[in-house]
């Protein structure tokens, strides 16, 4: 199971590496769910997944009576996706905001804040 | 009593959420920043008052003991880092004050900004891994907001590049973490301290602690990972600059210095070469790159790379006086650093641009601009007798006594470098003549409002403060970095008994 779970996270860490690579925007998006997605699998392989047995303590005991599944790694990845899942909807509209404003999504083609002359700097204050 | 532990996190976000309730009072919400500040600074300087004088202070949040639930811990490193941060976040509030535009304020600039302080807060006073990484995201999420508030194409631009690299830094802390679960089955630090030693295969760790090293240097700026730094710092409103390179890539050192010490020690795993190697690469490129830039915050970027590579020598050095004098390092160099930003925005108020070719003349127009910025440039220098000076000094003498000729040669050259850019700004902005031609625009507007000058002021202060009576850092710097080479106090505070 370990060995299948690691295969399959590695695997979908390469793909992520590609996508990512792509000077794509959308094609980052992309590499970014697979890598976020790949990154918590190899948590919840950390947790040694194979019990069944669900984590529930019986009424009258202060200890579970068999092995249990570990529910922390479980609880650890439900984190990782609520923040990651704020992260890519955050991200979608940045891009879709950059794309509009500077019309491309290739990455090499984004030079804005890097040029030799000075880009815009901030806003002019606004006075009182 | 413990309970002052979570008031510099609770603070920040009540703050916020005050901020929210008033979206449309904008002088509201500018009042209760620094209020809130002010707060945050009294509470950080409650907190070190309380670890100085009765040791190494632990919240069990919930009330859940150690190694099971998150534990908040304040040393005397973490209660230094959130009183430099009470600090940064008071001047920036103040300086907001007059700096930011109306548009930014609608558009929530002050909520992000005590949340940003919030997860800055809590990353240095966490005792727990994976809540470390929380405390990340949080500041992130808040940090990519302020980072493209104003919507110019820079700054969209620079935004990009900067959430990119920020989030895959994250997935790599993220991955290290689930593997350090696996191998010991916590994630409390004081208990990774004990169980990692433990670990059957030390290449294993070693192989773990390298994945944290890549994560935590993207954050902290270490060369070759530094690239999103200068590409975006420059663009936001000054204020927004200031507190970034005041404290976002120093949470990264913070967090270096800490896994590195309590985590992973160095043992002879080759981790330190490559560390010290960084160390001084970053020193070099950082200061090469400042000299080929003309446009002042690009040059200040530049430099908080270079700077890193200063903090990060004295961790790899890992002797008692190389990591006093990297935490000495970190916290002269927030205040320096955070003030030469706020100054470029008042040069750019004088001088109409942020551009070296455009200025000119102000020495002769502004007297005591010219007196403000030279006390922090040239304490980033490292100019006797400014705080930087001491700084360097200890560093310097560090390396001298491990025995790394190399490594302190590096990093009196960088010094030496690091005044050519700082005398390059200086020429050009303030000794040279202006330009006939760009006399008649006149840019600069006459009158600079208290509101900026004030922080910059205070800020410029404390470097002297420093600089004429180092002793007092001194010994905090030192007493943190004897709980850093020894652990056992902080893993009995957290785990009591527990073994």
């Amino acid at each position: 199971m370990e060995t299948v779970l690691a295969l399959l996270s590695g695997a979908m860490l390469a793909a992520s590496l590609f996508l990512m690579l792509g000077r794509h925007l959308v094609r980052f998006i992309f590499g970014l769910v697979l890598a976020s997605n790949a990154v918590n699998l190899l948590i919840f392989a950390a947790g040694r997944p194979g019990t069944a047995r669900p984590p529930l303590i019986p009424d009258g005991s202060r200890l579970p009576v068999a092995a249990v599944a570990n529910s922390l790694p479980q609880a650890l990845i439900l984190t990782a996706i609520v923040i990651g899942f704020a992260l890519l909807v955050f991200i979608f509209i940045l891009f879709f905001v950059t794309y509009q404003k500077l019309g491309t999504v290739n990455t090499e083609a984004m030079t804005d804040a890097e040029s030799v002359t000075a880009g815009p700097g901030p806003r002019e204050r606004a006075e009182p | 009593m413990n309970g002052l532990l979570a008031a510099p996190i609770i603070i920040p976000f009540v703050v916020a959420a005050v901020a929210l309730l008033g979206r449309r009072r904008l002088h509201f919400q500018s009042a209760s920043a620094i209020l809130g500040a002010a707060v945050h600074l009294a509470v950080g300087g409650m907190l070190l008052y309380r670890v100085h004088h009765h040791g190494i202070a632990v919240l069990n949040v919930g009330g859940w003991p150690a190694p099971f639930g998150i534990a908040l811990v304040a040393d005397h490193l973490s209660a230094l880092m959130v009183l430099i941060t009470g600090v940064v976040y008071g001047s920036v509030a103040v300086y907001s004050r007059a700096e930011i535009t109306a548009d930014c304020l609608q558009r929530g600039y002050y909520p992000l900004l005590h949340i940003l302080v919030g997860g800055i807060s809590g990353a240095f006073l966490t005792g727990d891994l994976f809540n470390l990484y929380v405390w990340f995201e949080v500041m992130l999420m808040a940090s990519f907001a302020l980072l493209v508030l104003g919507r110019t194409r820079a700054q969209l631009d620079g935004g990009v590049k900067y959430v990119v690299i920020n989030l895959i830094s994250t997935l790599l802390f993220l991955a290290g973490l689930g593997l350090v679960y696996a191998m010991t089955g916590t994630l409390n630090m004081a208990h990774l301290h004990l169980k990692l030693q433990t670990v059957s295969d030390p290449g294993q760790v070693a192989a773990v602690s390298v994945l944290f090293l890549t994560a935590f240097g993207i954050k902290a700026g270490l060369f070759p990972l530094f690239f999103w730094l200068p590409a975006s710092y420059h663009t936001p409103p000054v204020a927004v600059s200031a507190i970034f390179s005041g404290l976002l890539t120093k949470v990264g050192v913070y967090a270096l210095i800490r896994t590195f010490t309590l985590l992973f020690p160095f043992g002879d795993s080759g981790v330190r070469d490559l560390v010290l190697g960084a160390a001084a690469l970053t020193m070099i490129i950082g200061v090469l790159g400042a000299a080929a830039h003309s446009e002042i915050r690009r040059i200040l970027s530049f430099h908080i790379i270079s700077q890193v590579g200063y903090m990060v020598l004295g961790l790899g050095l890992l002797t008692p006086l190389a990591l006093t004098g990297a935490v000495f390092y970190l916290l002269h160099h927030i205040v320096v650093k955070v003030n030469l930003f706020l100054i470029s925005g008042l040069i750019r108020q004088w001088g109409g641009s942020f551009e070296l070719a455009r200025l000119g003349g102000l020495f002769r127009t502004r007297g005591l601009g010219a007196l403000l910025f030279f006390i922090p440039a040239f304490s980033l220098a490292g100019i006797p007798p400014l705080s930087g000076f001491w700084a360097k000094l200890i560093l310097i003498r560090a390396s001298l006594d491990a025995g790394h000729f190399v490594l302190a040669g590096v990093a009196a050259v960088v010094g030496l470098l690091t005044v050519y850019s700082m005398s390059k700004i200086w020429n050009e902005a303030f000794w040279k003549p202006k330009a006939a031609a760009d006399r008649q625009e006149a840019g600069g507007e006459s009158r600079v409002s208290a509101w900026m000058l004030a922080p910059v002021g205070v800020l410029a202060a404390l470097t002297v403060l420093i600089g004429l009576a180092p002793e007092t850092l001194y010994q905090m710097a030192r007493l943190a970095s004897e709980e850093l080479l020894d652990p056992s106090a902080y893993v009995y505070s957290v785990l009591g008994s527990v073994r």
